[in-house]
């Protein structure tokens, strides 16, 4: 194993704020602390258990493995190629090219997560920011539908609530306001105390009218229980914000059935205001696949390519071709997943059907997935045993250096000798 | 948190002077800021009728391993390393302002919370302002803990 000279701090892949002030402590070839990171970054930069690839559940070398998905991936006539939010962007260009090669579908994780709002703000259609815009101007955060003291533990340290920055010197607590809005209360909300308003589930487009109603000077009416006086407050915090930001997590998108209240609400709020937009990103390369697949073909998932009868490729993209849709339609006759889990992030209902078609899985990590799995090819853990680029949450790209050389190939590489093979 | 009339209760109220302060009350204010310890106080310690109390104030000001000088606990089953504490603490922002004043990993050895392996640790306690005989009530670093795994005793 082969140390890297590296500079100073390294960079965690543990989530999409990839925090680049980590610093690694070696005990002999091992990674002994990386300390600045997270107890979730932690975890991820330390775990570097070596593990074999298998085929039919029995231990084989890479090679074979890769031979075997090949020859499964070539002879599919409708194949589907699903996740690759953890790797590099490098590897998520190799299997773009991989899906126009071998006519696949191709599908991430925002597919059932944050995709409509990333599509939006690739499209100029949302207003954001950077998170170093954040830590320098922000003066009113909100955190809707979001708790990132679990999902992403360092925002608040890092950008968001705690930080000095360049117009925000006189500390959280005088300089800034945070305000929670979520259908429970969580570990962020505790820290935005009388800021935190709870609404039912699912109200979160009323709200947004409510308070698009109270900017105008009307009264805000709302179905459910909660004082009309608390949203006239949260209206005027809102509307006097000089730069104001709104994390976007799950529970909002998933409130919504399209982003349309959204983008109106934001539209709005910025002719009183100056107010952006973050979403809450979970994978760390999330938003380098849909930036990298969106470069390609125009949309950032959800996409199949099609060779038509010249020979040239067509572009198909729908909710059809969307990971949920083609697996509860038993569509693919092979898949290849690349380190994702989904029987950890799917409905187990929509997961077991890949019990039933040929399944590969590219993954440096064991997961439930590899139970049902025909091939298992291992690779390099990106960002610690390889490097790359990965774009952050806010559309930031950030190199990532490897801190050790495992020997073991990194997705890319096998992705192309896959490639190679077929 | 105890407060003096909850210490001066258990003491003898004699103002004996043994202890060399002028009341007892004078010894519970001590005391509670840790400039004298239970044993200084003679009749609680060797007379049989305060036994009991005596047991109760030792209690009261046990020392444990985890605790540091200025009375910071961390419970580190509960810490998830976010590092809130470390860049809201007002003195870690005034010795690393382009450290941990920013967000960023500390720069200066001189913070008393940085995040080592994931949990917060403690050093150079004796610069947190609950230290001392200046001592103030500080509690930026247990206000902005997500998971309450910060308390002074």
């Amino acid at each position: 194993m082969v140390i890297f000279l590296r500079n100073k701090y390294s960079v965690c892949p543990g989530c999409s704020l990839l925090c680049d002030d980590i610093e690694i402590e070696m005990k002999g070839t091992e990674i002994d602390k990386a300390n600045n990171a997270c107890i979730k970054g932690v975890s991820r930069i330390k775990d570097t258990k070596k593990l074999e690839s298998k085929i039919d559940g029995n231990e084989v070398n890479q090679d074979e493995a890769i031979f075997k998905a090949a020859e499964l991936l070539q002879n599919a006539n409708n194949p589907l190629i699903f996740g690759l939010d953890n790797s590099t962007t490098e590897a998520q260009l190799e299997a773009i090219k991989l899906a126009k090669l071998i006519s696949a579908t191709i599908d991430d994780n925002s597919s059932f997560c944050q995709g409509p709002i990333v599509n939006a703000i690739l499209k100029n259609e949302l207003k954001t920011c950077t998170l170093d815009d954040v830590r320098d101007y922000a003066d009113v955060l909100v955190f809707w539908g979001a708790d990132p003291s679990n999902s992403h533990p360092r925002l608040n340290s890092k950008y968001a609530y705690y930080p000095r920055g360049k117009e925000r010197q006189r500390g959280w607590d005088e300089d800034r306001t945070a305000i929670a809005i979520d259908v429970r209360e969580s570990s962020s909300s505790v820290l935005c105390k009388d800021n935190f308003y709870q609404i039912p589930p699912r109200s979160d487009g009323e709200l947004m009218t409510a308070l698009s109603s109270a900017f105008s000077g009307k009264m805000p009416k709302v179905s459910f229980d909660i004082e009309t006086q608390r949203i006239l407050k949260l209206s005027n915090i809102l509307k006097k914000a000089k730069y104001g930001v709104i994390f976007a997590g799950l529970g909002l998108t998933y409130s919504q059935t399209g982003i349309e209240t959204i983008k109106n609400f934001l539209t709005e709020l910025n002719t009183y205001s100056n107010f952006h937009l973050i979403p809450m990103v979970g994978h760390y390369n999330m938003r380098g696949f849909n930036q990298a697949l969106y470069n390609e073909t125009g949309y950032v998932n959800r996409v199949k390519f099609v060779k038509n009868e010249s020979g040239n490729l067509d572009i198909k993209h729908g909710l059809q071709y969307s990971v949920l849709e083609q697996l509860n339609n038993k569509e693919p006759d092979t898949v290849l997943i690349i380190g994702t889990d989904p029987f950890t992030s799917m409905p187990h209902s929509v997961a077991k059907k890949l019990k039933e078609v040929p399944t590969i899985i590219i993954d440096p990590c064991e997961t439930l997935t590899e139970k049902i799995a025909d091939v298992v090819i291992r690779s390099a853990k990106s960002g610690i045993e390889c490097g790359g680029n990965a774009i952050r949450i806010d559309g930031t790209c950030v190199e990532l250096v490897p801190i050790i050389n495992s020997g073991c190939l990194c997705d890319e590489h096998i992705i192309c000798k896959i490639m190679e093979e077929i | 948190m105890t407060n003096v009339m909850e210490v001066y209760n258990l003491l003898p109220k004699t103002n004996c002077k043994e202890c060399g302060k002028s009341t007892c009350m004078a010894f519970a204010v001590d005391l509670l800021a840790r400039k004298v310890k239970v044993d200084d106080c003679s009749p609680i310690k060797n007379e049989n009728q305060y036994i009991e109390n005596y047991q109760k104030l030792t209690d009261l000001f046990k020392t444990s391993d985890d605790v540091s000088e200025a009375g910071l606990i961390v419970h580190e089953e509960k810490c998830t390393g976010c590092g809130n504490c470390v860049v809201a603490c007002p003195v870690n922002v005034s010795h690393d302002p382009k450290g941990v004043a920013l967000g960023k990993a500390p720069k200066s050895n001189k913070v008393i919370l940085r995040v080592i392996d994931g949990v917060v640790k403690s050093s150079n306690v004796h610069e947190c302002r609950r230290f001392g005989e200046e001592k103030i009530l500080c509690n930026a670093c247990i206000v902005t803990c997500p998971n309450k795994a910060i308390e002074f005793v």
